[in-house]
């Protein structure tokens, strides 16, 4: 086997370990310890025998192992169950959400690189100076203004005062590509203030850092213009841990997602989350962790395959 | 592991593409962000109108739940036989004539003619009875009126028969109920569905068509008028009258965020808002473009629960001690505060209800931190924390338990108040040894009289949560219902306040009035018991 | 992938501590910073005497007061005071100023917590992983477990499991905190492993605990402490995000997140209730991080190195 599918073969088998992991944990840590949704759904004027005749309709006064063998029975045939609350199974809830988030988290990526990376290439190339002070400065503070008063602030300036942008909602790529954008861009860029911190903390670093080295010396010996010796050779040096920070800082995405939807009212995998947490819907948290998580291992292996493209003296 | 340097043709060529092609990309979507918005819907369009829910839909079935947004969405879609109006009276929905014999035990009733469920079938007799007794098994009054029941009689397709083993008051008040678990009539075949689980089919005969394939859970419930409906003649008024549909659609736009709500209605991206919080109507007040309207002008009541199992709330006298202390125009401002939207009211029922009465409520009348302090010390209070549950998201009662737990204080007890989420709440209600205190709110429809008031039940295991437990409260609900005239009624309805204050079953806090937010484009509100969207116009 | 990361720290020589701590001191970011932080400590540790008043007094006659507006206050033993309502009053008549002041210190103390708990746990976590591989597998595994799942989400769902509390969040947070502490020490450990010193000191027939505190240990110091102030802050705003999801703590223990979101019902009409916590927090939260800045730039020594420029 070449060196890449061994390669290959390692991260698969390490990632299936890591979801079984996850997955095992989050189920017993909820059945053991959760309060079961059946009081929530007989509704308020339930009596204790009704809420237990509830518990067992739903299958949750079963022995944990049992439970636990019928679901992960089900996810092997791709059956994640059905709701306790609404009348969808779990896939469909999933689908139905997918598209909102997925759009909001690449907006806000495509936002945060693009403002960051020349921020951060910027302040790597002044290093030391008031140039960079500001900048960091500045990105530093939109990483510490919490997420929710953003949000607030910038419906409020945009959306009421100015009229600009839609206050909130969620339009499918299906309706038209404008109410899509228009929707998209206020959380997008609440989001995208947190991500364009790391981003151009990293790029600053490696920006710095290469413009220190040697080749760059040679680069401008040779009577390159600056601007082409920061962007063509010191900023490809960052390319690398550009990619990796934002593989990583995927759950903090996540996380800042779970807010924005909430403040913007996107219908999207996290309110759903939030919703069933709240809810002790465990199948729909089971399915949301499970799918979390691929994502977050999926989003590195591609990005450890990406270093393949970016640096040739990478090997596996 | 070294880091890389780099420098080579290679990559920076890879990068000069990714970054030329995120340029054009960015190009391409600020070009069409500045399209302007495309102008509001053309002329032939469908009229719809936009309402944010006071929260998501999810159990559709309006037997298993008495969740208020299952009851609007059962009334969006459902018809019932008797309606109430704003004054109180019940007036036929979909029945046309009934009639009671003369020893008050055989009730006959025929049906309106024409009467269409959505998939194109006649509403007949089977189908009301098996809603009927579907409903009968779950709601406080159906099991109460279930109890009387001798049997059900399909005499024909329009005509159906109640026979009752003893005369029974509240018949028609019963099938007239207007709040949940409200006896909606379905399909048969919908209704035959064991009540243990919820129904799959949302076929009704109301006024409007729920659109299944276009509801999107968390994200909007879009219902379509129902061109076959026949509403009545008379005007609408209550959950009675002509339900007539003047919108081609109507979407519940779901935003959970309440400020965000607000800012939506403000730039008219939804057209009314259900129940916004109190503490928004100062901003909803001030905008030009939006009203605020009271569909529901006899309002609702606010109740302070005990659990009557676990200490320090299981002596009777530690219960009075507290009762003692509690001041209804503290509640009532600070979680209202807006004049003319509360008043205080010494009265387990509703101050413009019928039964409404003050006997027995001195204690509540005149509360007096002094004299709380004086009864707890007597009642032998040992200083077990009172554990005060607080719902942090439901806007309308969450300030409720912070002023309790302030006066208890003031009082002498040792509170404990515990903030959660209202689903956690609703969890740990259940259990009979996680909680002292509770407070909630009711609709007047729910708690104007004794029977259908379930809060007053003191059934022991049987009764609400707090498991209030005495005989003669008991006694005393059954001999209302019993009761043959209203002057006898009125009379036992005296005696029940007066023993539920005695044993503490709950403690009413007074009584607010909702009002609904809408554009001033919004024409047509009906006044009642809650908002239902019927006659509703957009300009 | 992440030890690429990592790797931007791999092993430091003990810098000699003298240049350490004057490089330390004459860093504008660690200046800049650690005097604001310690500004907002100190206004929290002295709020009793700072002209406060109760917190948790609700007032139904002083409901939403404008920020400079002046009323009379009944207090608790009955006597009326006349009161400058610095920062205002909420919609329960709580006055904004005191609650935003003793807000401040369960905020600071819920961020050093969190910081302190899990530089800890993550240490040993990463030392014991670095250093015996069976606990490396096991351990690691659960480690990427949880950091596969987004933070807030972890605590949400911890903190709906248990009920609500300064302690209950603390532990939520840390657990969502440890899993990057105890990759980052074992990488480290793993790094330092291999040096020279450190085979010498084996072959010498040094314990395995001697080992790990006489050389890897210190050279974990200066990442973990850089790491840690990011932790504080980190852990601030998910505390604020919490109390905004409607878990976090109680309304009789004020913390400046669920101050934010009890008032932001009225942002519309009374920015007030937001605005002054939400900036107490923004500039705390910047000076902490301005902070970890300043001593990753100086505990760093490749960032010494700062060469020559044009």
């Amino acid at each position: 086997m070449t060196p890449i599918w061994r390669f290959l073969v390692q991260r698969v088998v390490s990632a299936i370990t890591v979801l079984l992991v996850v997955v095992v944990m989050v189920f017993l840590l909820m059945r053991l310890t959760l309060d079961d949704p059946a009081a929530i759904i007989a509704g308020d004027s339930a009596t204790t025998e009704q809420i237990q005749q509830v518990r067992e309709s739903l299958g949750l006064s079963r022995p944990i192992v049992v439970q636990f063998g019928i679901w992960f029975g089900g996810l092997l045939h791709g059956d994640l169950g059905e709701s306790f609350f609404y009348k969808k199974t779990v896939v469909q809830l999933i689908a139905q959400r997918l598209e909102p988030t997925l759009a909001l988290a690449l907006c806000t990526i495509v936002m945060a690189v693009m403002v960051a990376v020349p921020l951060g290439a910027i302040a790597g190339w002044r290093h030391g100076g008031w140039l960079d002070r500001m900048l960091m400065g500045f990105s530093t503070l939109g990483f510490s203004i919490p997420v929710f008063v953003l949000g607030y602030l910038l419906i409020w300036l945009v959306s009421l005062k100015l009229g600009w942008l839609p206050v909130q909602g969620y339009a499918r790529l299906a309706d038209g590509f404008s109410p899509f954008i228009r929707r998209l861009i206020l959380p997008s860029v609440t989001l995208s203030l947190i991500y364009t911190a790391l981003i151009a903390r990293v790029t600053r670093a490696a920006v710095s850092e290469a413009l220190t080295e040697d080749f760059v010396r040679t680069a401008r010996a040779k009577g390159l213009p600056e601007w082409r010796v920061v962007i063509h050779h010191a900023l490809a040096n960052a390319a690398v841990p550009i990619v990796t920070v934002i593989g990583i800082g995927l759950t903090l995405l996540l996380s800042g997602v779970v807010v924005t939807e909430r403040v913007f009212s996107i219908p999207g995998l996290g309110q759903l989350t939030v919703e069933a947490v709240l809810n002790r819907d465990f199948r729909v948290i089971q399915a949301v962790i499970l799918l979390f998580s691929m994502t977050y291992v999926l989003v590195n292996l591609l990005i450890d395959l990406t270093y393949l493209v970016l640096d040739p003296r990478i090997r596996y | 592991m070294e880091r890389r340097r780099v420098d080579f043709r290679e990559a920076t060529g890879r990068l000069r593409l990714c970054v030329r092609t995120t340029l054009a990309f960015t190009g391409l979507v600020a070009l069409c962000a500045c399209r302007p918005a495309p102008q509001s819907a053309p002329a032939h369009a469908d009229k719809v109108l936009r309402m944010v829910p006071q929260s998501d839909l999810e159990i559709l079935d309006p037997v298993w739940t008495t969740a208020l947004i299952t009851q609007d969405h059962g009334y969006m879609i459902y018809d019932t036989l008797f309606g109430m109006d704003a004054s109180g009276r019940v007036s036929p929905q979909m029945v046309e004539t009934w009639d009671v014999s003369a020893d008050k035990k055989i009730w006959t009733f025929t049906l309106r003619d024409g009467l269409e469920f959505h998939d194109g079938l006649p509403v007949t007799s089977d189908d009301v009875i098996a809603s009927l007794q579907r409903w009968g098994q779950r709601d406080t009054m159906g099991r109460k009126l279930m109890s009387f029941v001798e049997g059900w009689e399909a005499v024909n397709a329009r005509t159906f028969r109640l026979t009752l083993k003893e005369p029974y008051g509240l018949v028609l008040e019963s099938f007239g109920k207007p709040g949940s678990n409200v006896p909606f009539i379905m399909p048969r075949r919908v209704a035959a569905t064991p009540v243990s689980k919820q129904i799959d089919d949302t076929t009704g005969s109301g006024p409007f068509v729920f659109s299944k394939d276009q509801w999107r859970p968390g994200e909007k419930v879009v219902y379509l008028r129902n061109a076959k409906y026949r509403p009545r003649a008379e005007p609408a008024s209550g959950t009675s009258g002509g339900k007539t549909v003047k919108v081609d659609r109507v979407e519940w736009v779901v935003i959970k965020d309440a400020q965000t709500a607000v800012n939506a209605l403000a730039a008219g991206e939804v057209d009314l808002i259900e129940m916004p919080a109190y503490e928004q109507y100062p901003a909803l007040e001030s905008n030009a473009g939006i009203q605020m309207v009271e569909p529901n002008p006899i309002g609702a009541q606010f109740s302070l629960h005990f659990n009557h199992l676990a200490p320090p709330f299981n002596k009777e006298t530690v219960r009075q001690a507290a009762m003692a202390a509690l001041n209804q125009p503290a509640f009532l401002q600070t979680q209202v505060g807006i004049p003319g939207r509360y008043r205080t009211c010494f009265s387990v029922y509703p101050c413009s209800t019928p039964y409404f009465t003050t006997t027995g409520m001195d204690f509540i009348a005149r509360p007096d931190v002094n004299r709380a302090r004086q009864l707890l010390g007597e009642s032998g209070y040992d200083g077990t924390p009172v554990v005060i549950m607080q719902p942090t998201d439901l806007a309308i009662i969450a300030k409720l338990p912070v002023v309790a737990a302030q006066l208890l204080r003031d009082a002498g007890f040792k509170v404990d108040m515990q903030s959660m989420d209202w689903q956690t709440l609703v969890s740990r209600r259940a259990k009979k040894d996680a909680w002292n205190i509770f407070l909630t709110g009711a609709g007047a429809e729910q708690v104007e009289n004794p029977i259908s008031n379930n809060m007053l039940s003191a059934a022991c295991d049987k009764a609400f949560w707090g498991w209030a437990c005495d005989a003669k409260l008991e006694t005393l609900r059954d001999a209302f219902a019993r009761a043959g005239d209203d002057q006898a009624r009125k009379a036992l309805a005296e005696q029940i306040q007066a023993r539920a204050m005695e044993i503490g079953a709950l403690v009413p806090l007074g009584e607010y009035v909702r009002g609904t937010a809408a554009r001033r484009t919004v024409t047509g509100f009906v006044t009642g018991y809650f908002l239902v969207l019927w006659n509703l116009e957009k300009q | 992938m992440i030890d690429l990361l990592d790797s931007t720290v791999d092993a430091l020589p003990t810098a000699a501590a003298p240049t350490a701590w004057r490089a330390l001191a004459t860093n504008w970011s660690v200046r800049l910073g650690g005097s604001v932080l310690a500004f907002f400590a100190l206004v929290s540790l002295l709020a009793p005497v700072l002209g406060v008043i109760d917190p948790t007094r609700l007032d139904s006659t002083n409901i939403n007061r404008r920020p400079g507006v002046s009323s009379a206050v009944t207090l608790a033993n009955g006597e009326s005071v006349q009161r400058n309502f610095w920062m205002g009053t909420d919609g329960l008549g709580r006055d904004i100023y005191s609650r935003v002041l003793y807000g401040g210190r369960v905020s600071l103390v819920i961020g050093v917590s969190v910081a302190t708990l899990s530089l800890l746990f993550g240490l040993i976590i990463g030392l014991a992983s670095g250093y015996v591989r069976w606990i490396d597998v096991l351990v690691m595994r659960m480690m990427d477990g949880l950091m596969a799942i987004p933070g807030i989400l972890l605590a949400l769902f911890l903190v709906a499991l248990w009920r609500a509390s300064l302690g209950t969040v603390i532990l939520a947070i840390t657990l969502t905190e440890i899993p990057r502490v105890g990759r980052l020490v074992r990488s480290l450990t793993l790094s330092i492993r291999e040096e020279p010193y450190v085979e010498a000191a084996v072959s010498v027939g040094t314990s395995t605990v001697k080992l790990l505190y006489r050389h890897i240990l210190p050279n974990t110091i200066a990442p973990l402490i850089v790491q840690g102030t990011y932790i504080c802050a980190v852990a601030m705003l998910a505390e604020s995000i919490l109390s905004f999801l409607g878990v976090g703590l109680p309304t009789d223990v004020p913390t400046w997140g669920n101050i934010m979101a009890e008032g932001r019902l009225s942002f519309n009409q009374y920015p007030h209730n937001v605005l002054f916590p939400g900036v107490f927090l923004a500039l705390t939260v910047l000076s902490v991080n301005m902070l970890g800045d300043g001593l990753r730039d100086t505990l760093d020594p490749r960032f010494g190195k700062r060469g020559e420029r044009p």
